[in-house]
């Protein structure tokens, strides 16, 4: 963190920051740069070496300290931030456009007056912001329920398909909290139902009614850790492995696998787990020739059979 | 050293947005601390290499000559260009960009998101961290992202290998980029692929090995009128649905089907008919075949016999 790259960029915005805020702490000052104090302290032995140019009293960059507290009196000039480059404007302009557009996700008005000042004030470099679009999948009917519900701290009542096993159920679930996976929303909550903390696919919210109860979920929910995705495997789960033909490559993209091993002309043998094997022989039927289940043996003979049972109906109609 | 250089480059800074007048290289040596050693020689290959860091920060260095007989070319920092224009955000906007703020997971966007908030910061802007429970998040985790993203948004010819689902062998593409857009989770480029002299969608997971850009910034434009999204939308999801389908399905099961049908009525106790639209009828068998015996196709027959030669492949192997 120490290289003129990072460096630089702080000292300018450092200046600026502090000009506006006499008198701020060390601490508020080094945890809203994100460094530490250490390094604050760094940075501010280098800034009052510099100003303009014959370096006269005068002429410096003027930093005083009392007790733990910075004022900075004279900015020599760098009074303002800089202007923010492309890659700034892009990663704030895009990520503000697609709150605008994700339906229910945020109320868009003040999403879209910040837009337009975060754009005005990017000038130019906002402009490469439009090669860039992200797709999220809001809704106007759920998402802002359990937007509700997440600020008023309220419980609420989901009727709510579960794809895995192909069925429908009525819960109550605390919110914990909303967050998105591969573009679609998730609601993160306790089910009372089911006694532990589960993630529901809004999709698959069949109806959603806020409860006038208040959301309590245990004290001791953990906080999960999403940054590796959502579903993260379990000791406990089943360990299927499957060949896949070329026509079945999709599956290695689509579904987080363990492990992928390339067989050449585009086959491949992957393995994954999972808690329930119900949409696995689902997968396995709708693959058809182009992909068969390894192991477990059991799982094997489960679609065999369900492809049976599925011709007997077809005799009948 | 880097602190060294640092503050000759915060001096050099400051120096040049003091003046109105542009500054020769000799006047610039004689103003900045840090340039006084060495020969001649080493002094221009440094200042050659200040030059391009600051402009890699996104500092704009004008040159120019003060007068019409003056030939030699000079520096200086506008401050006009230099400063981030005045910004006031409301309260709501704030709490917006905050949010805004936490979309990006992963790198560059998270980076560039982190720099743009110190330098809003800096100007007086406090986005609320807040815990409001909405954690939208868009990951990146194809190794391309990062040389693409740039390619794209800087407007650069790439070169990459590519691997298309179902083909044996990796392929060499040349791509003039017109976007990047995340759909369902994942990364696609949108360009023009100049081998088959057609636009072109190309999955970022699908990028084998290194990313090469080629030529200066902005040799590529996005063209008038095109629409990133539909493009990746068309290739990524199924067509319009084009014929109906009629299907049994067992009652409180085939949720998904029910979703999309466009009909549902009773049949014998237990079950229910539901109508559907579908547009290729391989795909469609696919995705029936996946509910065994719990979803019959009793129209049309071309759709119920590629179901039947699925089960039928299934269960006799």
């Amino acid at each position: 963190m120490s290289g003129t790259l990072d460096q630089l960029p702080r000292l300018l915005a450092l200046v600026p920051y502090l000009l506006a805020r006499p008198g701020v702490p060390f601490a508020t000052a080094a945890a809203d740069f994100g460094v530490t104090e250490e390094r604050l302290r760094k940075d501010l032995n280098l800034l009052w070496l510099c100003g303009l140019p014959g370096h006269y009293p005068g002429d410096l960059i003027e930093i005083e300290f009392e007790g733990d507290t910075i004022t900075l009196s004279d900015a020599q000039g760098v009074d303002r931030p800089l202007r923010l480059t492309v890659d700034e404007a892009l990663a704030l302009v895009v990520a503000l456009r697609t709150l605008a557009e994700t339906p229910g996700l945020a109320e868009p008005e003040p999403v879209l007056r910040a837009l337009a000042k975060v754009e005005a004030a990017a000038g130019t470099a906002a402009e490469p912001a439009e090669r860039v679009e992200v797709a999220i999948f809001g809704d106007d009917q759920v998402l802002p329920v359990v937007r509700e519900a997440l600020e008023k701290k309220r419980a609420l009542r989901l009727r709510y398909w579960t794809a895995g096993r192909d069925e429908i159920t009525d819960r109550v679930v605390d919110p914990l909290r909303l967050v998105t996976a591969d573009g679609q929303p998730y609601l993160e909550a306790w089910c009372r139902r089911a006694e532990g903390v589960r993630m529901f696919h809004l999709g698959r919210v069949q109806e959603v009614q806020l409860l006038d109860e208040p959301a309590a979920p245990p004290a001791d929910v953990p906080s999960r850790d999403l940054s590796q995705g959502l579903f993260q495997p379990d000791e406990l789960d089943t360990v299927v492995t499957l060949a896949l033909e070329p026509g079945a490559a999709w599956v290695s993209d689509y579904y987080p696998c363990d492990t992928v091993e390339e067989l050449g002309d585009g086959r491949q043998v992957v393995t994954l787990r999972t808690q329930g094997t119900a949409w696995v022989r689902r997968l396995a039927l709708s693959l058809g020739t182009r992909g068969r289940v390894l192991a477990p043996a059991e799982l094997a003979e489960q679609v065999r059979v369900d492809a049976e049972r599925a011709l007997a109906a077809y005799r009948y109609h | 050293m880097a602190a060294k250089k640092t503050e000759r480059l915060l001096n050099l800074v400051i120096c040049l947005l003091a003046t109105r007048r542009y500054l020769t290289v000799q006047q610039i040596r004689d103003a900045v601390p840090g340039y006084e050693t060495g020969n001649e020689e080493a002094f221009r290959r440094m200042f050659e290499r200040d030059k391009e860091e600051l402009r890699e920060l996104g500092v704009p260095l004008e040159t120019g000559s003060n007068s019409h007989w003056d030939d030699e070319v000079g520096y200086r920092i506008a401050r006009r260009d230099y400063q981030l224009p005045e910004l006031v955000l409301e309260p709501d906007e704030a709490a917006a960009l905050g949010l805004a703020a936490r979309l990006w997971q992963s790198a560059p966007l998270a980076g560039a998101t982190g720099s743009a908030l110190l330098k809003l910061r800096a100007a007086g802007i406090e986005t609320p961290a807040g815990a409001t429970g909405l954690e939208p998040r868009i990951g990146a985790s194809e190794p391309a992202f990062e040389a693409v993203l740039a390619a794209a948004t800087h407007g650069r010819r790439l070169r990459f290998r590519y691997r298309t689902a179902g083909r044996p062998t990796d392929e060499d593409r040349h791509v003039e980029p017109w976007g990047v857009v995340s759909w369902r989770g994942r990364w696609y480029l949108v360009g023009h692929d100049l081998v088959r002299e057609a636009p072109r969608v190309f999955r970022l997971s699908r990028i084998v090995g290194d990313v090469k850009a080629e030529g200066p910034d902005g040799a590529v434009a996005k063209p008038e009128g095109v629409d990133l999204r539909a493009m990746v939308v068309r290739e990524a999801d199924e067509m319009q649905p084009r014929q109906t389908a009629r299907v049994r399905v067992r009652s409180g099961s085939c949720w998904e089907l029910r979703r999309s049908a466009t009909s549902v009525t009773p049949d014998e106790p237990g079950w229910e008919v539901v109508e559907l639209g579908f547009s290729d009828t391989e795909r469609f068998a696919d995705r029936i075949t996946g509910y065994g015996a719990d979803a019959v196709v009793l129209a049309p027959e071309d759709a119920r016999e590629s179901v039947v030669r699925r089960l039928t492949a299934l269960a006799t192997r």
